[in-house]
């Protein structure tokens, strides 16, 4: 039998082709106008962010991390680290890049803090809603984000934007997961108790199953900032700014050194809200070590 | 007057408790649905009536239902079959606002492992209830200083749960659920994660803060011993059938079938029982002041001795031998009162155990008085041995229940 025939006539590759590409033709042209005011919205806040970052001298930065890192974890030789890891950005001549990729990164683990922890709820309370939601977040991050980086470059541009929106897309999996793990494995006699004395659904998500699972969520979020940081690289690929780019740079002019530079800023960036946030996240819990304090 | 009517709940587990229903009404047994069907027969037309004020025990082994059956009361679980009335509304019909209104008011709960926040301090616990019926937080923290005084815990308010020792998270959860005021307290097997002394002193803290409150508690256990001695009434479950109901004496020299007699044969009746449950009447009362017309009227039926009582009071204990004794003095002037024996008595709601020692040294059986010194009756040794014995096993291969989980 001739192969093509078996593959049946190799049609449903090119009908998924041609739907998709007449679904976006169709998006454009019907609603380029709402991809457009998202998108204007989105910059407005990026580019405010970004300039209030890059507009402020660098002291008062570095003094904010460290004010930071001292809020959350009360240790005084991790905040001079902080600080010391920030300055070194500075001296590796990429604080302006380190900045843009900072007010991506803050947009981003925004929106995935909004859109996330929403759907870890829904999905830790109906096991319906967690094996449809599964899959999808299965697909969010194992598909290359080039594919869906065209169609949203087509629809919000070049730039900042679809940047973003492949950032989101990325590093959003893991905190849905983490709140959904985090809630159901409160214990199941407190929610109980709360039920037993009438705490409505929302009194016993804001009171009891949130407060509880925080320390989970909290490294959701965790993971998802390291995840945005991880798409750096791609998201310089279509036009947005930052360390992403000189990497980019350093890659395109065969100039190792030059990607070597970027790479170390990535990584104390990814560093330097680590512990931040894991800070945050043992806080969030200090109840649980009273006793043994 | 019954505040709780638990009328003919049935619960099965299972994806369709609704088919298996109709089974259970045809006939067919706990084994036999989960062979045939899978699905479990959780309680079966169980019926209680819970008075007001009473503490109400239903006592069971793990897997006979008793834990599904108070998670009725407050639809925590709903039932398959029946109806829970409480105070004239029937619970089973409410919609999730009333529910909540219902849970917020009038019921509340003390949980075996306690279900305390431990993100919360003592002080934020045991506001819960009183925080999610929309109080502000100062009068909420004066309501729940209040009671976390009443059990002992002062000092305590603002460390978290993990500070506390078992019996001081307990107490958290007694003082939450006492903080709402509301009239219905169920405990799901509260003091049985305690070690035994702390649980033999909540219980003592319970019964001592009913004695004030007042209130009409559910009191969920698998250990006999607690429930005998907490318990106004006893409901006894097994396989999610009622086995008995009735009160601890009731339960301990009536047990309605061999599973309930299996149970009390290793219970110290001794610390359960009082001395009412086994006093008789006395053989012959002395109620005749003059000696000559008493000792004749002891001749006359047969009497060696009697218990003096001048109208409603008892005055002692009286011999024909001591009564001729008093005869024959030269000039005697006495009474029957005065020849009357000082001898021990005894207290109608002394245990057994208390009352032992006085029983077995006595010669004679020995008088039982209420508080106001009026006689009520007498025990003898005899009656006393009588009920201490554990009864005999009608049958050699009856069932037996299981140790304790």
């Amino acid at each position: 039998m001739n192969q093509e025939a078996f593959f049946l006539g190799e049609n449903v590759g090119r009908a998924i082709r041609g739907a998709t590409n007449d679904f976006v033709t169709f998006l454009v042209v019907n609603y380029g106008n709402f991809f457009e005011a998202i998108s204007d919205a989105l910059l407005t806040v990026l580019v405010a962010l970004e300039q209030g970052l890059r507009a402020a001298p660098a002291w008062t930065i570095i003094l904010l991390i460290g004010i930071l890192a001292y809020a959350a974890s009360r240790r005084i030789v991790l905040s001079l680290a902080m600080m010391l890891a920030m300055w070194f950005i500075g001296t590796l001549g990429l604080w302006e890049q380190a900045m843009q990729t900072v007010a991506i990164m803050l947009v981003s683990v925004g929106i995935a803090i909004v859109v996330g922890v929403p759907l870890g709820v829904l999905s830790a309370r109906s096991n319906t809603t967690r094996t449809i939601l599964n899959p999808i977040l299965d697909l969010m991050q194992t598909i290359p984000s080039f594919v869906y980086l065209i169609p949203a470059a087509m629809l919000f541009g070049l730039g900042k934007v679809p940047a973003i929106l492949a950032t989101v897309i990325y590093a959003t999996p893991p905190l849905i997961r983490l709140t959904d793990l985090g809630i159901r494995l409160v214990d199941s006699e407190v929610v109980e108790a709360s039920r037993a004395f009438g705490a409505t659904r929302w009194q016993m998500l804001k009171g009891v199953q949130i407060p509880l699972a925080l320390p989970s969520i909290m490294q959701g979020i965790n993971q998802t900032t390291m995840m945005a940081l991880a798409m750096v690289v791609i998201a310089s690929m279509i036009g947005a700014r930052g360390v992403g780019e000189t990497v980019l740079l350093g890659l395109q002019r065969n100039d190792s050194g030059q990607g070597l530079v970027g790479g170390i800023a990535i990584v104390i960036l990814a560093v330097v809200f680590d512990r931040i946030s894991q800070s945050i996240g043992q806080r969030a819990q200090a109840y649980r070590n009273v006793a043994n304090s | 007057m019954a505040l709780i009517e638990v009328e003919h709940i049935t619960k099965i587990f299972g994806p369709d408790p609704k088919s298996a229903l109709a089974l259970v009404k045809q006939g067919m047994g706990k084994d036999e649905l989960l062979a045939e069907t899978g699905h479990t027969l959780g309680l079966h037309d169980v019926s209680l009536s819970i008075k007001k004020g009473e503490i109400f025990v239903i006592m069971g082994l793990s897997g006979s239902g008793k834990s599904t059956l108070i998670r009725h009361f407050n639809r925590l679980i709903d039932p398959t079959d029946g109806h829970i009335v409480v105070d004239g509304t029937d619970i089973i019909g409410l919609n999730m606002h009333d529910l909540g209104e219902f849970r917020r008011r009038r019921m509340s709960m003390v949980f075996q492992r306690f279900g305390l926040m431990p993100h919360r301090t003592v002080m934020e616990n045991v506001g819960y209830g009183l925080e999610v019926r929309g109080m502000k937080r100062r009068e909420r923290d004066e309501h729940a200083q209040r009671w976390i005084d009443a059990v002992g815990l002062s000092g305590f308010e603002h460390q978290y749960p993990s500070q506390l020792s078992g019996g001081m998270q307990q107490r958290v959860g007694l003082a939450r659920a006492l903080a709402t005021d509301a009239e219905v307290l169920l405990m799901d097997e509260a003091f049985s994660a305690l070690d035994p002394l702390i649980r033999s002193q909540m219980q003592d803290q319970l019964i001592s803060l009913q004695a004030e409150l007042n209130k009409t508690i559910v009191f969920i256990t698998h250990d006999l011993d607690e429930a005998l001695r907490i318990g106004d009434r006893i409901a006894i479950l097994k396989d999610g059938r009622l086995s008995q109901v009735g009160t601890p004496p009731e339960i301990l020299l009536q047990p309605a079938d061999d599973y309930v007699r299996a149970f009390v044969r290793d219970v110290n009746r001794a610390r359960v029982l009082t001395v009412d449950v086994i006093m008789n009447a006395p053989q012959y009362r002395i109620t005749e002041e003059n000696l000559e017309r008493a000792l004749s009227d002891m001749r006359r039926r047969g009497a060696e001795y009697g218990y003096a009582v001048e109208g409603d009071a008892y005055r002692g204990f009286v011999t024909q031998d001591a009564v001729q004794a008093a005869l024959d003095e030269p000039n005697g002037t006495k009474t029957i009162w005065d020849v009357a024996e000082d001898l021990p008595v005894l207290k109608e709601d002394d245990r057994l155990e208390v009352a032992l020692p006085t029983t077995l040294a006595a010669e004679y059986p020995v008088a039982v008085v209420d508080n106001e010194g009026r006689l009520r009756g007498v025990v003898s040794s005899d009656g006393m041995s009588d009920v201490l014995t554990p009864p005999e096993e009608e049958d050699g291969d009856e069932e037996k229940p299981v140790e304790r989980a």
